[in-house]
């Protein structure tokens, strides 16, 4: 498995807003330019792998999606995984290539939850709502508050992720929001479900994000082609609340599985692409990947620095707490971009990069392990 | 008005009917042993269909909450601001609930001692929790 598949081409769309433009189009727009990227004509792509848009769910989406890029591919779906979609989409895509029902597949995302529907992010959940349980974000507060208390964490513990991740996409001259924060603004932002500030919400974006990924020995561009070394799940399935510990998910079995596909320890990483759709997402990942001790991911982050010349440089483009909100693929084409050697904040001679997805409320969880063009 | 009246089926209906008559019921697996809630036709250890309906003893424990300083429905504005607690109970079995006089969470910790306190909204009897002992 180990490098034999690479990702050999990304595209995205601008993020933000998209007011009135259609998600396929969207779609298509990145798919396009991945494409193109790949130095691959559109008829090569025989695998069109697609995440399902939260904002409008729909029934042969992946068909739907295919059609209007004019493929008849041999394999075509639409996964929902939440957002560790993208990444597990990757995986299945590269096992099918290494089984040789493939070449290409082309994994793509594209939902308009800015200028379009937010229902899916803050619907009511089941029959718990009668209780006043609604929206994605009081499940990742249930989270926070339990972290919070059994280490007795700081407010800053969390801040600095939304303060580094603001700082990468104030330099990011793609990114959704490009204003940098400051700790005192951080600790000043308002509540809308405590103990969650305002700024420990990632961004809605509008927008579409598409990679190609094909064998690494047919690579068009073998310089640019990045290959994947290690990849991973582990779904933790259960709500919140249920889990026998409400700070442990299967994220840990997911990292595992990666790395030792990868063949490479945890210090060998040269930067880590984290899902940030809230801050304390963040410190879990860092934790459930072993990468700090339990109840230490803050203050590791705060003594040690997360920035270029940190103890890891994170989410190197801003994130989802500043680049764009989207599920995944974002943080997939900046580990892309760092291994190519061509990120705007570029980490020095990357050997390994690491790059996690996850979805619902640390319910699903998808990891890859990425390496340098041979 | 969007006051989330929830689905009663022929699995959760003993749930409800025992809120009404002043009790708070979980399930048991004749099978395997295990308690849990949400209602399930199925024991989630064993998968057994073997299962009965047993009354808590009303009494838990605070395993996490969040505090809501928005209305995600109309129908919660007049809430506001209001706790959803996650309360596992004596038995084992556990839920979201409301702590009545959490003084909007302040007076909330984990670990922290809760007994049944079943309020009515809307014609639904509701699985309210109080603080044993607040301080």
């Amino acid at each position: 498995m180990r490098g034999k598949v690479s990702i050999t081409g990304v595209g995205h769309t601008t993020w933000g807003k998209h007011p009135g433009r259609d998600r396929v189009a969207l779609i298509v727009e990145a798919a396009a330019k991945a494409i193109a990227d790949a130095g691959l004509e559109k008829d090569e792509i025989d695998a069109v792998l697609v995440k399902q848009p939260n904002s409008a769910p729909g029934i042969l989406y992946g068909q739907k999606v295919a059609e209007a890029l004019g493929l008849r591919p041999t394999i075509g779906l639409n996964l929902d995984q939440g957002g560790a979609a993208c990444t597990s989409l990757l995986q299945y895509g590269s096992l099918a290539i290494e089984a040789g029902m493939i070449k290409n597949a082309l994994i793509v995302y594209g939902d308009t939850p800015r200028t379009g529907s937010r229902a899916a992010l803050h619907r009511p959940r089941g029959d718990d709502a009668i209780m006043g349980w609604y929206s994605v974000a009081a499940g990742y507060a249930m989270i926070h508050q339990a972290y919070q208390q059994r280490y007795s964490s700081a407010p800053e513990e969390f801040g600095i992720f939304a303060v580094q991740m603001r700082a990468n996409g104030a330099e990011n001259p793609n990114a959704h929001l490009r204003s940098p924060l400051t700790m005192d603004e951080y600790l000043a932002g308002g509540k809308l479900i405590d103990p969650l500030r305002k700024d420990d919400f990632c961004l809605v974006s509008d927008g579409a994000a598409a990679i190609v990924i094909g064998a690494t020995a047919d690579a068009r561009d073998r310089s640019r082609a990045v290959p994947l070394l290690g990849m991973g799940q582990g779904q933790e399935s259960w709500e919140v609340h249920l889990r026998p510990d409400i700070l442990r998910t299967k994220a840990e079995d997911s990292a595992n599985m990666a790395f030792k596909m990868a063949g490479i320890d945890r210090k060998d990483l040269s930067f880590a692409q984290i899902y940030d759709c809230f801050t304390v997402t963040v410190l879990q990942t860092l934790e459930d990947y072993g990468l700090a001790p339990r109840g230490t991911a803050g203050k590791k982050a705060l003594a040690e620095g997360i920035g270029l010349d940190g103890w890891l440089p994170l989410n190197t483009s801003g994130g989802l707490l500043s680049e764009s909100g989207t599920p995944g693929l974002q943080l997939i084409i900046e580990g892309v971009r760092q291994m190519r050697g061509e990120a705007t904040l570029q980490v020095k001679d990357p050997r390994f990069g690491l790059i996690t997805n996850q979805g619902g409320t640390m319910h699903t969880h998808a990891t890859i392990i990425v390496g340098q063009p041979s | 008005m969007s006051f989330p009246v929830p689905e009663i089926t022929d699995v959760n209906r003993p749930y409800w009917d025992g809120l009404a008559a002043g009790e708070l019921r979980y399930q048991h697996c004749k099978c395997c042993g295990n308690n849990w809630l949400p209602a399930r036709e199925h024991c989630p250890q064993c998968l057994s269909a073997d299962r009965e309906w047993r009354p808590s003893s009303g009494k838990g424990t605070i395993l996490s909450w969040v505090v809501y300083r928005h209305a995600y429905a109309p129908h919660l504005a007049d809430r506001l601001p209001y706790d959803v607690t996650a309360v596992e109970l004596d038995e084992g079995a556990r839920l979201l609930t409301n702590i009545v006089n959490g003084d909007e969470g302040r007076k909330l910790s984990v670990g922290a001692r809760v007994e049944l306190c079943i309020e009515n909204e809307e014609g639904v009897s509701l699985p309210r929790f109080k603080l044993t002992d607040p301080k």
